[in-house]
């Protein structure tokens, strides 16, 4: 669900790697039928319910107050505690990820079901599983502090999981067929082929995806580490809470050093983890000559070079993966064996039977659950249902607004620097720095400066929104103006168009389908973020305004899980439905007639 | 004869449609492979070979019929083949000696062991040295070794190549077919039997010992003959040209009598596509058309199919679509292998660009069905335009969703051609040309041509 800010940044990547951000692509040509989506909507419901009903069960220990020091003395460990949980929330993610991928993409039955699933999932924002998640969580773990940091990973796990998902899954959907046919004839085995030919193929999309999850990660750390839900105020230590306590009591130099520690671990990691993975993901690249264009990493030369880290290697993992290969192989014949012997396999229709009891067994449960989740929404009355379709317009409006405003100085800024390569080499690292940080972490500031000023929530909103999500239109624009051909500018220039004959006929046409990936990207991370940038609490008080998201985060701060339910439904239809009916048809516009070459 | 290898009993391929008839893709075929012999498999696109072929190997299931392997059903036989594939198919994160060690890994072989044979096959194919490069920095014909490399190195008894060389230029290809055949013919390597699908006619004469020719709609083998010539054969030889010719003759023949039709156990009728509704538009395009007719005039007007593919370096798959869609349209005529121009052939071939299209125009509404009822049905309509879903669904019918697509394609490019009708892209509709004025007219039409010839 999370298409949130991040680097975008080694832009001369960013062409040949337009399969992986454009995964969404397949899933916008999808198609179910409607029933499908009621099928969907019911298991949605199902679930919401299942867990409200196990968490209201379980809910109602007391907890310790956990005080959150401002003294920047404390936020190295701060800091560190909040980097394990985004690192264990990734590495869940990722585990997560090539699960249901997989599963999603062999499995013929399942996948329409599988894909709707996630795309539904997508739109729904962090907040909206947070009550079921955080009560679960600590209703299962005996031990208080270990079920509020389960609940917190989970909620990040939550945020950044589906873009992984679907990478995987559109990597694997989009194997050359000769590949596959390859590891058939030469007897691979499952397991094979998955470390062979499957997690290599996804391994370009999967880094680029973990980037942009991580980034979505930090975006929402003050969300998942700091809440009330009903009389209950959560908190964890870390940096998140670090940064929203500052915020709470106007604490200008404690704001200044969170920021200052974020940007710092953001940048290390950068430079520790993701550039030796770019690097090394390169050699994933499915290209048939080599691309001089390379992205160097000291570390991973380091790693790779390294004769200790070789030995290790030699000692323990070779050993492991030839046993493992001498077991399948053996495990193979024995089964061929038994197949010459027996003939045709037994027992068929007895699996079947079962099937189909299970089968009609799940959907009379997600029926039920489906219905009395329903009738969860009957205390909600009429003037709120009048109150959430207002909110749902102005949120619509405000997001709407954003991405205007973002595409206005994107497109012309983003065409200079992709028209001009002088420019670009000063304007792209700027870009990034500004892009790398998160714009949630930059909110208190300008909410401050703007009630100083006489502004309010109504523009902090929409200024939230476009710190978030104008990096994606701005990068996308840049790459786009980069991709057409000198040819077709020649052109312009030589038959003397005038300016707005150049943009009508050139540039717009030119980066229209680069345009439309980084306003997909943009609409989705506006609508997510609406749950912080309406609904913030700033200098002991909360700043709000009138919205969807400003209803999800006061009904999850108040515990009104109905009007939850009922917020969350709509914006979940209302992100699907902009996707199907508006950006759908654009992409496909984008796909056709906008593609320049073949 | 000695026992088949691989043997195919009644093997075919078809696709349920959701009505109530079904494409067929493979009509019944019998076929088998036994040790000793180099077996070409030839045929159009579109005969099913590449199908063919990977039903032999057990990659894919037929839709009924069985496939046997030593006479035991191949799904559960422990087959042992190989195929080195047209786009090398190798892992490009692997280098060649991983790439190379890989099916043995499936096999569960000894690290040891794995290496040593590896190695000693890369010196055969003429690798030594490149152990631990990557695909990539490979040349196409370097790249097609490591797959003849990692094709060998199981020692398949049956060695399957689906068209080897048509990636490469005609020099590597060249080269790595003679180096094929001595491997072969010195016995270097243990494999029994090679099985090679192709669409180059001379290629097939060079290698096989024995060369299956495939007909089309549904695919079917029209000719299977033995290749007695000595090796090494001589592409000028009379014998060999003769035999080119005789293939030629065979794949531009119709058919004396058709394959027999299959039939069903549900009862569903299985239709011949040739008895349909819509005759197959061969996926030519008009220019290339002209341009074939214009050689045919350069030549007297008559000659041989084979020498005109010569002059042209053209290919089987290349050349019988346009000889076939110049057929349909009455422009050419071909008897035994000899094309020969018509009288408006000879006249479109002369003509000026605008009685070019005028003469197509007269041809492809008298010959092609499908144009007809296009040019009708947007006369017919108030607002002069037609969804192109309408005809795709007619054409659904009768051919496969990507040949239906293939069709419209084609069908697109020609009535634009003859400004039958216009295609309005984004709407997805058949509309009418738009008329313009005389003096327009001719720049006009020239930047459509180009356009379709681009």
């Amino acid at each position: 669900m999370i298409r949130l800010p991040h680097r975008f940044n080694r832009l001369q990547t960013l062409g040949s790697q337009s399969r992986e951000t454009l995964a969404r692509t397949q899933v916008l040509e999808r198609s179910w039928p409607f029933f499908l989506d009621l099928c969907i909507a019911a298991i949605g419901l199902a679930c919401f319910y299942a867990v409200v009903r196990i968490a209201m069960f379980w809910a109602g220990t007391a907890e310790p107050d956990i005080v959150i020091s401002l003294r920047p003395r404390a936020l190295p460990l701060y800091a560190f505690y909040s980097v394990v949980r985004i690192g264990l929330a990734y590495l869940l993610s990722l585990v997560f990820a090539v699960g249901y991928g997989y599963l999603a993409a062999y499995n013929k039955r399942a996948e329409p079901i599988m894909i709707a699933i996630l795309d539904i999932l997508q739109s729904i924002p962090v907040l909206s599983f947070l009550p079921g998640v955080m009560l679960a969580m600590v209703a299962l773990f005996p031990t208080r502090q270990l079920g509020v940091e389960m609940g917190a990973i989970v909620l990040i796990f939550t945020g950044s999981v589906w873009n992984m998902a679907f990478s995987f899954y559109s990597s694997l959907k989009s194997i050359p067929k000769e590949l596959v046919e390859a590891t058939g004839i030469y007897r691979f085995s499952a397991f094979q082929r998955l470390v062979q030919l499957e997690l290599p193929y996804a391994a370009i999309g999967l880094v680029w995806n973990s980037i942009m999850s991580v980034a979505g990660a930090w975006f929402f750390l003050m969300a998942c580490e700091m809440f009330h839900l009903g009389s209950r105020d959560f908190r964890l230590p870390g940096l998140g809470s670090y940064l929203q306590t500052a915020a709470d009591s106007g604490n200008g130099a404690g704001i200044a050093w969170g920021l200052g520690t974020m940007v710092a671990i953001i940048v290390a990691t950068d430079q520790i983890v993701w550039r030796p993975l770019i690097a090394w993901s390169d050699k994933f690249k499915f290209e048939a000559v080599e691309s001089n264009k390379r992205v160097s990493s000291p570390i991973l030369h380091l790693l790779t070079h390294s004769n200790a880290l070789a030995s290790v290697l030699r000692h323990t993992t070779t050993p492991l993966s030839e046993s493992i290969y001498a077991r399948l192989a053996a495990r193979r014949e024995r089964k061929l064996m038994r197949l010459a012997e027996a003939g045709a396999p037994a027992g068929r229709r007895r699996t079947a039977v079962l099937q189909i009891v299970l089968l009609v067994a799940v959907s009379g449960v997600v029926l039920f659950a489906a219905f009395q989740a329903v009738q969860l929404l009957r205390p909600v009355q009429g003037s709120e249902y009048l109150q959430i379709a207002k909110g749902a317009l102005a949120t619509f409006l405000r997001v709407n607004l954003s991405l205007a405003l973002a595409a206005a100085w994107t497109i012309p800024v983003g065409v200079a620097i992709g028209f001009h390569p002088r420019l670009a080499r000063i304007a792209q690292p700027l870009a990034q720095i500004a892009a790398s940080v998160p714009a949630t972490a930059l909110f208190p500031v300008i909410l401050i400066a703007l009630v100083q000023i006489g502004g309010g929530m109504g523009i902090g909103s929409i200024a939230l929104m476009l710190l978030g999500t104008q990096w994606y239109i701005l990068f996308n624009v840049i790459a786009g103006a980069m991709a057409i051909p000198s040819d077709l500018k020649e052109v312009a220039t030589l038959f003397h168009f005038t300016t707005i004959q150049r943009w009508k006929t050139v540039i717009l046409p030119g980066i229209f389908p680069f345009l439309i990936t980084g306003m997909v990207t943009a609409s989705g991370g506006a609508w997510n973020a609406s749950i912080i940038a309406e609904y913030f609490r700033v200098k002991n008080q909360t700043l709000q305004t009138v919205g969807l998201g400003a209803q999800i985060s006061a009904a999850t701060e108040s515990g009104k899980f109905p009007l939850l339910l009922l917020a969350t439904i709509v914006m979940a239809l209302m992100v699907v439905t902009t996707n199907r009916l508006v950006w759908r048809p654009l992409f496909r516009l984008a796909e056709t007639r906008y593609k320049l070459g073949n | 004869m000695p026992a088949a290898i691989i043997r195919a009993e009644r093997v075919e391929k078809y696709y349920a449609q959701p009505s109530e008839n079904r494409i067929q893709v493979i009509s019944p075929t019998d076929l088998s492979i036994v040790p000793g012999e180099i077996v070409a498999l030839l045929g159009p696109s579109g005969s099913g070979k590449s199908t063919l072929l990977r039903m032999l190997t057990g990659l894919s299931a037929p839709s009924a019929g069985q496939v046997y392997w030593h006479e035991k059903p191949i799904a559960s036989a422990d087959a042992n083949v190989s195929i080195v594939f047209q786009s090398f198919a190798l892992f490009p994160w692997l280098t060649v000696l991983e790439n190379v060690e890989a099916p043995l890994k499936a096999r569960g072989m000894e690290p040891a062991e794995r290496r040593r044979r590896s190695i000693k096959i890369l010196d055969t194919v003429g690798l030594d040295g490149f152990q631990a490069a990557y695909p990539k920095e490979l040349s196409g014909g370097m790249r097609q070794r490591v797959g003849f490399a990692r094709a060998l190195v199981v020692e398949p008894e049956v060695l399957f190549m689906d068209e080897p060389f048509s990636a490469l230029d005609v020099l590597t290809a060249e080269n790595l077919r003679s180096e094929l055949l001595e491997l072969w013919q010195k016995k270097t390597i243990p494999t029994q039997a090679i099985f090679i699908v192709t669409h180059n006619i001379e290629e097939a004469v060079l290698l096989a010992d024995r060369i299956v020719v495939l007909g089309r709609n549904p695919g079917h083998i029209r000719t299977d003959f033995k290749v007695s010539l000595p090796h090494p054969r001589d592409r000028k030889a009379t014998a060999f040209t003769q035999l080119v010719d005789y293939i030629y003759k065979v794949l531009t023949q119709p058919d004396a009598k058709p394959p027999a039709l299959p039939t069903t156990p549900t009862g569903k009728p299985v239709r011949d596509q040739r008895q349909m509704h819509y005759q197959m538009l061969p996926h030519a395009r008009p220019g290339g058309i002209a341009g074939l007719l214009e050689l045919v005039l350069d030549h007297h007007g008559k000659d041989d199919i084979y020498r005109l593919a010569d002059d042209l370096a053209f290919e089987i798959d290349d050349l019988l679509p346009i000889v076939d869609a110049a057929q349909l349209l009455g422009f050419l005529t071909v008897n035994e292998g000899d094309a020969a121009i018509t009288s408006t052939g000879t006249e479109y071939a002369n003509g000026e660009i605008l009685r070019q299209k005028e003469l197509f125009r007269t041809a492809a509404v008298e010959n092609v069905l499908l144009l007809r009822q296009i040019v009708r049905a947007v006369e017919a309509k108030s607002d002069k335009s037609v969804p192109e879903d309408f005809f795709h669904d007619m054409l659904d019918e009768q051919f496969s969703e990507e040949e239906t697509l293939r069709q419209l394609e084609t069908a697109i490019s020609w009535g634009r051609y003859a400004e039958l009708f216009d295609f309005d892209a984004s709407r997805r509709r058949f509309i009418q040309p738009e008329k313009l004025v005389h003096e327009t007219d001719v720049e006009h039409t020239s930047r459509t041509e180009g356009e379709i010839d681009a």
